[in-house]
């Protein structure tokens, strides 16, 4: 009996401290937990982080979900939000500008060459749910290999799924995210190839703050420190280009 | 909303990978589920809990397990590049070989439950009318067992339709090769197009409802056969 009411005590309590909840596209996982780690050591907020597909969050949090920030992979997801009312007024804002990369694994890709050649698979992300998908399509567009490749796509429910293809040898390359080859500000592999960004629109990624969580202090705080030295650098060592800065 | 183009393509696809599970199913199911009702051997209990395990197991560890051991560096990759089958993810066979483990007890348990409640009495019978043990099989334990299979090849069919996890992470999600409707049902969610989600979903629901309605007439059918025999 007296374990069952600490226990109860011990939900109630945990229920009081609601951790900071931040949806965020698969694609910036890694800068997001090393950002959330610092501000969770620096001002004591708990924040939890959930990783996914922005489509999913988007579905997820009209109808309830109780995120306090979401951090889209596009614009398009956010302001779907802000149209529906869900998200506050005004609280659209770029946070990083994503890269998008040709991998190899197992081959130089030949700035990009290896994509005239014979390979069986190629991986990248549904360009209908995810801006880096797309991107990769933009870029098969314009060096006139759509038709050609069209057949050998494999297609990622998000960029993480399209990184497991390459990764796990199925794909012999794919499109992925700069970010997730980045590791303490260096790449992690050779044989990239970092697409010219005139192949591809700019990967805008926004946030949105959900309405109810406008007045939360560790959402401004967490906000806040977003924009600190030392979380710029956190993101732009993952190989992202910040707003108003030269990319 | 009207079904386009391409939720047909996927609704084809996958009645056709239902269909060719369910076949394979019930020919590697049944001598399965003969043997486990018939044995003795202690690597019985194994057996049976290996069969059991995609009821347990989250259809993403099933389908990252398949996607790494059907890989190029996997056993069954290497085991498929060394016959000059190429590589299986990302392939309407390689669904194929992933939805016949995971929807294997969904097949094996019902035959397995039909196959024991026939007991030893009839078979005895027959030996002593000098039934072979291939006779006894043909002529006594598949007919006795015949609701047994009904609503395991409907278990097969359905639940291979309802397949989604492991799909995804095999699939790769190729028009008319690996984009099943569980996938594209996903898909129109992500893309926020939620009113063409709502007609495929509704579809699914009601095939499922009627799907499971019908096994409930196949055991009830079953329960007064034995009730009045």
């Amino acid at each position: 009996m007296r374990a069952l009411v600490a226990l109860l005590a011990l939900i109630f309590i945990s229920a009081q401290a609601e951790p900071l909840k931040v949806a965020v596209a698969s694609n910036f996982a890694a800068p997001m937990q090393a950002i959330a780690d610092e501000f969770e050591k620096q001002s004591g907020y708990p924040v939890s982080l959930a990783l996914g597909a922005s489509g999913k969050f988007v579905a997820q949090i009209t109808h309830g979900a109780p995120f306090h920030l979401f951090f889209s992979a596009d614009q398009s997801k956010p302001k779907a939000l802000l149209d529906a009312g869900i998200a506050q007024a005004g609280s659209q804002q770029t946070y990083a500008i994503g890269k998008l990369v040709l991998w190899s694994p197992g081959q130089d890709p030949q700035q990009g060459k290896i994509l005239n050649g014979p390979y069986r698979k190629l991986a990248l992300a549904n360009p209908r749910l995810a801006p880096y998908g797309s991107a990769a399509v933009s870029v098969l567009t314009q060096l006139n290999l759509l038709h050609s490749s069209k057949t050998r796509w494999v297609q990622g429910e998000n960029i993480a799924q399209t990184y497991q293809f390459v990764q796990s040898g199925n794909a012999e390359l794919g499109f992925v995210a700069l970010s997730q080859l980045m590791h303490n500000g260096a790449l992690d592999t050779q044989h990239t190839w970092l697409v010219p960004s005139h192949l591809y629109p700019p990967i805008y990624q926004d946030r949105v703050v959900i309405r109810d969580a406008h007045e939360r202090a560790d959402t401004q705080a967490f906000l806040t420190f977003l924009q600190s030295p030392y979380a710029e650098q956190i993101i732009r060592s993952f190989g992202y280009a910040l707003p108003g800065q030269n990319q | 909303m009207p079904l386009s183009n391409d939720d047909l393509a996927a609704i084809w696809l996958t009645l056709k990978l239902a269909s060719t599970v369910t076949v394979i199913l019930l020919l590697i199911g049944t001598p399965i589920a003969w043997w486990l009702s018939q044995t003795t051997s202690w690597f019985k209990r194994p057996v049976a809990a290996l069969v059991a395990l995609p009821l347990v197991l989250p259809p993403t560890v099933i389908g990252f397990y398949l996607l790494v051991a059907m890989g190029p560096q996997g056993p069954i990759g290497q085991f498929t590049q060394w016959f000059g089958l190429g590589l299986l993810p990302f392939t309407f066979w390689g669904l194929v070989v992933g939805s016949v483990f995971y929807s294997l007890p969904f097949v094996v348990q019902p035959l397995y439950n039909a196959m024991t409640a026939i007991g030893l009495r009839p078979l005895e019978v027959a030996a002593t009318l000098r039934a072979s043990p291939w006779d006894r099989f043909i002529t006594v334990v598949l007919p006795l067992s015949r609701p047994g299979f009904i609503t395991a090849a409907v278990l097969g069919f359905a639940h291979t339709v309802g397949e989604f996890g492991v799909v995804l992470m095999i699939g790769g999600n190729i028009p008319a090769e690996t984009r099943l409707v569980s996938v594209q049902i996903y898909d129109h969610v992500e893309a926020l197009q939620y009113s063409q989600a709502h007609s495929l979903s509704a579809l699914m629901l009601v095939f499922s409802f009627i799907v499971l309605l019908l096994v409930q007439g196949v055991s009830r059918q079953n329960t007064q056969r034995k009730g009045h025999g």
